[in-house]
């Protein structure tokens, strides 16, 4: 508290209640059990193993990988053709695999995942029969038998709580290297990290401050812009289904319109979908409508938080997939004055652009 | 006459009774009533009633199947309502049901089944590259075409295991592990709830057809 009271002093902002400081929970520090996300594997694999790569090497954490486990069938869930016992026993094996593999706080990668786990925790605790009948279909279905995770984190949670340490290595900072001034940085939360069990967020659903805090400690600055909070636009079934990806699309516009007149240099992500998201729309608006949200011509970067952390801890940007965005993220690695082989970034980018001409 | 007691027996309906205040703060920030003509509130205001026929009526028509599952309404509601949780629940039995079949947005859940469903039976994934066409996903654009044509080249560079044995993202999961999930799906009512997309569908169509 005695450091709450010190931000604050001497500030117009005094006597106001810092409301994000009631969403603060506990983040395990080591021994993680990761989960990944089918969405993140798809389009960035480059930036889960970004993570796995800081955890090891920046901050020397222990972490199993473990390959039995598999969707958590959340989408499935979300687009309605997976039933809640079924989510519910799914969601048990995983546990079961966790526990057999000697772990109990469980890291998650994706923000679906993390959002349908939370709802489930919650549904056993609200409802303890769910869970009984839970146990009941596992043993019967698979024979085992699962206990609760100590912890559930969000892999976002793990790099805020060490965002300082990560500063402390980082090789570059969020500013631009021609004008020294802090970057521009627009955070976008996904909905299933906070909005629908708020204690489960850094900040809460109202003041999501886990991406906007790691951009602050490293750097930047942080724009707020009006739908800051706006979905990204997913929709599970809108956008699965041909005729209705509109809905994606127009969400997907609301933001960038909304966030384009303060010239953000970047996008900065939770969560695997919205990151792929805006990485596209923003092709197909300029494709469709001629329309580029960035000054320089190209459109905005959008990343997610691992690849931020790992640029500016001087990890190469091939390494870590970034010439796997459709957005290109040259004109901001340029800003910040990255160090690496253009040649080999340029060349698979070219193979792209090539296509692009053909197709 | 549809089974009342069994769908408000739904814990997803259980959690979100709480007696609406009409406030329409979740009408004001859903995504979905920007883009359908389409009001959370009005959703919950039908729970609230425990109108079988009003109901039945909800179920079978598409305006269930406008949410976008952002759960934005959870966030803000002052009764702690999760009308997108709700509908979550009101989607099921209206499958469960057959009552979907009734609704152009209903009978899209055969696509559904068809994509994700046979994505998570036979792969263990709700999502694999290999799935993700340009025909289907134009939108991907050309760096994703790049990246479908060089699928080893792109994972290998990125430290990814695609299809190979082992750890790592898009790893092939392991064939013990998909038994498992599969024999979840039977036990708990998926496999079930597939079937019978599958078999209204067609017989639809085909009564359509005749």
């Amino acid at each position: 508290m005695t450091k709450i009271a010190d931000m604050t002093e001497n500030s117009p902002e005094q006597r106001k209640k810092i409301y994000w400081k009631d969403y603060i929970k506990y983040i395990p520090e080591d021994d993680y059990f990761f989960f990944r996300s089918c969405i993140r594997q798809t389009f960035f694999p480059g930036a889960e193993q970004a993570f796995l790569a800081i955890l090891k090497n920046n901050l020397h954490k222990n972490y199993f990988d473990d390959p039995r486990l598999t969707t958590c069938t959340g989408i499935g869930y979300h687009s309605d053709i997976i039933p809640l016992e079924t989510l519910h026993t799914m969601i048990a094996r995983h546990f079961s695999i966790m526990n057999e593999s000697g772990y109990s706080n469980l890291v998650i990668s994706c923000v679906t995942t993390f959002g349908v786990m939370t709802e489930v925790m919650n549904t056993w605790h609200e409802f303890p029969e769910t869970l009984e009948k839970a146990r009941e279909n596992l043993q019967k279905t698979t024979g085992r038998a699962f206990e609760l995770p100590k912890a559930i984190a969000h892999a976002n949670d793990i790099i805020y709580l060490y965002r300082d340490e990560i500063a402390k290595q980082s090789v570059y900072k969020l500013i631009n290297k021609e004008t020294g001034k802090p970057l521009k940085v627009v955070d976008h939360v996904g909905c299933h990290y906070a909005k629908i069990f708020p204690h489960h967020g850094i900040g809460g659903a109202e003041f999501p401050k886990v991406l906007s805090e790691m951009i602050k400690t490293w750097g930047g600055e942080v724009v707020d812009y009006p739908e800051r909070r706006h979905c990204c636009g997913f929709g599970f079934r809108q956008y699965l289904i041909k005729e209705s990806r509109g809905y994606s699309l127009t969400h997907a516009q609301i933001k960038f319109e909304s966030m384009q007149p303060f010239h953000p240099d970047l996008i900065l992500t939770n969560c695997p979908g919205c990151n792929m998201f805006m990485d596209r729309w923003q092709y197909v608006i300029q494709e469709t409508t001629g329309k580029v949200y960035s000054s320089s011509g190209n459109g905005i970067p959008v990343l997610t938080y691992e690849e931020l952390a790992a640029l500016l801890l001087g990890y190469d940007p091939v390494q870590i997939g970034l010439f796997m965005h459709q957005t290109d993220v040259l004109p901001l690695l340029e800003k910040l004055g990255i160090q690496f082989n253009k040649n080999e970034y340029a060349k698979l980018r070219e193979e792209s652009l090539d296509l692009a001409k053909i197709l | 006459m549809i089974p009342m007691d069994e769908i408000y027996a739904d814990p997803r309906i259980r959690e979100n009774m709480n007696a609406c205040i009409n406030c329409g703060v979740c009408t004001a920030l859903c995504p979905a009533a920007d883009y359908y003509d389409y009001e959370p509130r009005y959703v919950e205001r039908i729970i609230l009633m425990r109108n079988a026929d009003a109901l039945e009526e909800l179920m079978s028509s598409d305006y269930i199947w406008y949410c976008g599952q952002c759960m934005s309404c959870k966030a803000r509601c002052p009764r702690q309502n999760a009308p997108g949780t709700v509908v979550s629940a009101l989607r099921y039995w209206s499958q469960k049901l057959g009552l979907f079949i009734r609704s152009p947005k209903g009978r899209q859940q055969l696509i559904i089944k068809q994509n994700i469903g046979k994505n998570i039976y036979e792969l263990g994934y709700c999502v694999h590259p290999s799935r993700l066409t340009m025909e289907e996903h134009p939108e991907q654009g050309p760096v994703w075409q790049w990246i479908l044509n060089n699928l080893e080249k792109v994972h290998a560079l990125v430290d990814g295991n695609i299809d190979k044995n082992g750890p790592g993202p898009m790893r092939k999961i392991p064939e013990e592990s998909l038994q498992e999930i599969r024999s979840i799906l039977e036990g708990t009512g998926a496999i079930d709830l597939w079937n019978q997309i599958e078999m209204e569908v067609i017989n639809t169509d085909n009564d359509q057809n005749c």
